[in-house]
């Protein structure tokens, strides 16, 4: 510890980062859940049990419980009118780290009308946790019919492509015969996620409350599973694709003289640019071919460079800088693609899912972004409505707030989409109102 | 309290390697910033975390040399909004920093603020840190600027903990949690009207340790108060108060020389410093695995007021 910061030798750089590793990756993963399904007790729970509650954010709580037993739940409520009401508004973000791995909790608040906030924190997540009230669930009946919150929750987690889906049983320590209630309600979420194709990742029964089997795992004869940081120790972070084609979104282009490189253009004077963006899908790697898209012109990839230097090969998820080998009008918004792989449109079938309080208005024209690109575009048709409880579509011909549905949108420009299902960046685009700039909607390509 | 700590938690036993996809998503957050507005600043107080962003920012738009110096210019200038109440330390390491690196800095002065009338002291030493937002939002104003980067962190503090990557601030610089825009994916709203203003935070998924641990593995300088050093304090409410010119002793008060270091650096009348001995970064990873007190509660007079206090002084446009 005696040697100075400016004496200590550089840290080694990796020459290639291994293609998006999963253990290198944080878990970002969500939780949803009612108002009284114990979710911010859960959350207060991991955070407290990993010791990411600090003394005087428990002498806070502690001041406020007076004498009872302190409530993990106040942790999370975050804004004043969340504090008055007792209830959870907008999502936040919560941090944790394991030894094996870093997490970041969006948690997402569980009333109908705040949907909106659920689909934000499905959007970037890995993973999401589920919670399942037991003590509101009618347990005499076989099968156990569960409440529309939690069919909504996974499904809206499904429709966002969210990897890992992790229903938490919670509130075992309410019930007379834990063992008897988990499986019960087990089997009718493995009913419900076969009936839906929705593939779980797991079922835990949990005590948020009492922490049992949160990071603590059961010892009982009726569930030898993993606890459930376990189990989110062990998901995968969501990953788009590195074996098809290449796409990736120009993100900025950086107009940087470079001495060395200056008299190796033999002269030109002209400025080599550097063509960053994150890859959405495939590899590229130095002297690949690539065409930019919309313009069709193609070049071949001299350099690849990561944050502060060249390097011989990336894949998709890297944020790379390319040169390529001769100068080409690229633009923020463009796409850098294998030749030949895109297939451009302007009129494509869509998930919309509302979140504005102004009504989705068909014909009008919004402003949408795709990648990095900006474009005019209408709902030239809503085709139907979801429900969300039974998955079913019902015809309509308008979407309000937190209604999800069918549309056919047109672009004011080709844009070189993918299917959200096979591509989550390719397949996702947001929707704006061009008047007040609210993000409206968010818009996945169908399949 | 909390769980108990096993020693297994400590140090050389954790993976790091999450710093880097930390290190990647920060990058993009800074090239979109560049990229989708015309005049960001990047906030640069001195602070450790904004000497983060600003390593951050030599990575995203740099070059890296074979002498391992970067090479370039970054694509906007830096701000600082000086209250006039900071450690000279960091002023000194302000400058210097910004010399080293051939980049322009742009000083908002909470002094001129004063002497136009737009900000009023009730007490010539009473904080500074809350009038700051004026001097800021007039910096905005007269340099046009439609975004800046900060090195904010949700971690900090419970509001802060509901803002979005890109946070958007009316014409008044004001922050409307319930008017959040949702943040989906990268597919960021940056879209803003005249006069508006967008806040955007690389670093909002990291945490202290985070910071920590970035500073160490880049070894990235910081100013000297934030190792230990020793300087008199006196102990106020369970603080160790800094006894400067505008925090004086008050009657009763008894001066003491402790090793000290800073965590967190902001205007001398609210900053308070915490016992250490720690000499470097890696040092100060060890202790914060250890911490038991949290970032702000514990150097920070300012949040102690009231649960809420942040929260208020954020819908007014503060950082």
């Amino acid at each position: 510890m005696s040697t100075t910061l400016a004496e200590r030798p550089a840290p080694s750089r990796t020459p290639t980062l291994p293609p998006a590793a999963p253990d290198r990756r944080a878990l970002r993963f969500l939780t949803a859940g009612s108002v009284d399904d114990g979710k911010s007790t859960l959350i207060g729970r991991l955070l407290f049990d990993s010791r990411a509650i600090l003394a005087d954010q428990l002498d806070t709580l502690q001041a406020r419980a007076g004498d009872a037993p302190i409530d993990l739940s106040l942790l999370t409520d975050g804004l004043e009118a969340e504090r008055e009401q007792g209830i959870t508004i907008d999502v936040a973000y919560r941090y944790f780290a394991t030894r094996k791995r870093k997490f970041i909790i969006a948690d997402a608040p569980g009333h109908e009308q705040y949907t909106r906030n659920m689909v934000t924190a499905a959007a970037g997540s890995d993973a999401a946790v589920v919670l399942v009230d037991i003590t509101k669930l009618d347990l005499r009946t076989r099968p156990v019919a569960l409440l529309p919150q939690t069919r909504r929750h996974t499904l809206l987690a499904q429709l966002l492509r969210v990897p890992g889906i992790v229903f938490a049983i919670n509130k075992l320590d309410a019930v007379d015969d834990p063992a008897a209630a988990y499986v019960a309600v087990r089997d009718a979420l493995e009913t419900f996620a076969q009936q839906a194709g929705i593939e779980v990742a797991g079922i835990v029964p949990v005590s948020a409350l009492r922490g049992d089997n949160v990071t603590r795992p059961l010892d009982v004869a009726w569930y030898r599973r993993p606890s459930l940081l376990q189990l989110l120790e062990s998901l995968p972070a969501a990953s788009e694709p590195a074996s098809d084609a290449l796409s990736m979104p120009v993100q900025y282009v950086a107009r940087q003289a470079r001495d060395d490189t200056a008299a190796a253009d033999g002269g030109i004077g002209d400025q080599r640019r550097t063509i960053w963006g994150r890859i959405a899908s495939g590899r590229v790697a130095p002297g690949d071919a690539v065409e930019v898209f919309p313009s069709g012109e193609r070049a071949v990839v001299a350099d690849v460079l990561l944050a502060g230097g060249a390097v011989d090969d990336a894949a998709a998820g890297q944020s790379v800088g390319l040169m390529l080998d001769r100068q080409l009008d690229v633009s923020r918004g463009d796409w850098i693609t294998t030749p030949g792989s895109t297939r451009p449109t302007q009129r494509f079938e869509a998930t919309l899912a509302w979140l504005d309080t102004e009504p989705a208005v068909v014909g009008r024209r919004y402003q949408v972004r795709h990648g990095n690109r900006w474009v005019q575009a209408r709902i030239a048709a809503i085709e139907s409505r979801l429900d969300i409880r039974t998955l079913a579509s019902t015809s309509a011909d308008s979407l309000a707030v937190n209604e999800i549905g069918k549309v056919v949108v047109e672009t004011q420009q080709p844009l070189p989409l993918a299917p959200y299902s096979s591509n989550r960046v390719a397949g996702a685009l947001i929707v704006v109102d061009p008047t007040t700039h609210r993000t409206s909607g968010a818009l996945l390509v169908s399949d | 309290m909390n769980a108990p700590l096993s020693t297994r938690q400590l140090l050389p036993q954790i993976d790091h390697s999450h710093l880097d996809w930390l290190e990647e998503e920060a990058i993009f957050i800074l090239r979109e910033t560049a990229a989708a507005f015309e005049r960001p600043a990047l906030l640069f107080s001195g602070g450790k975390d904004s000497c983060v962003v600003l390593r951050l920012a030599e990575k995203a738009f740099k070059r890296r040399n074979s002498a391992d110096r970067f090479e370039g210019r970054l694509p906007f200038p830096l701000l600082h909004v000086d209250t006039g109440h900071n450690f000279p330390e960091v002023i000194e390491f302000r400058d210097r920093r910004v010399a080293e690196m051939g980049e322009r800095l742009v000083v908002g002065h909470l002094d001129d603020s004063i002497a136009r009338g737009t900000v009023r002291l009730a007490d010539p030493l009473e904080s500074r840190n809350g009038h700051q937002t004026v001097a800021l939002l007039e910096a905005i104003e007269t340099n046009r600027f439609d975004v800046l980067i900060g090195g904010a962190r949700r971690d900090e503090e419970k509001a802060r903990a509901k803002e979005r990557i890109f946070s958007h601030r009316d014409s008044f610089g004001q922050w409307l949690p319930k008017e959040q825009r949702p943040e989906l994916w990268t597919l960021f709203n940056t879209r803003i009207r005249p006069g508006e203003h967008m806040r955007a935070f690389p670093i909002s998924n990291w945490t202290e340790l985070d910071v920590w641990l970035y500073i160490e593995r880049e070894r990235i300088p910081l100013p000297s108060l934030y190792y230990t050093h020793a300087r008199e304090v006196v102990r106020r409410k369970g603080l160790l108060v800094p006894v400067t010119p505008v925090t004086p002793v008050r009657p009763g008060e008894a001066i003491e020389r402790v090793d000290v270091r800073f965590r967190t650096v902001g205007d001398m009348t609210c900053t308070c410093p915490v016992e250490s001995d720690a000499v470097d970064a890696a040092e100060v990873v060890a202790e914060t695995l250890q911490v038991t007190i949290s970032e702000r509660g514990a150097t920070r007079m300012d949040d102690r007021t009231s649960d809420s206090s942040m929260e208020r002084r954020k819908k007014e446009g503060y950082f």
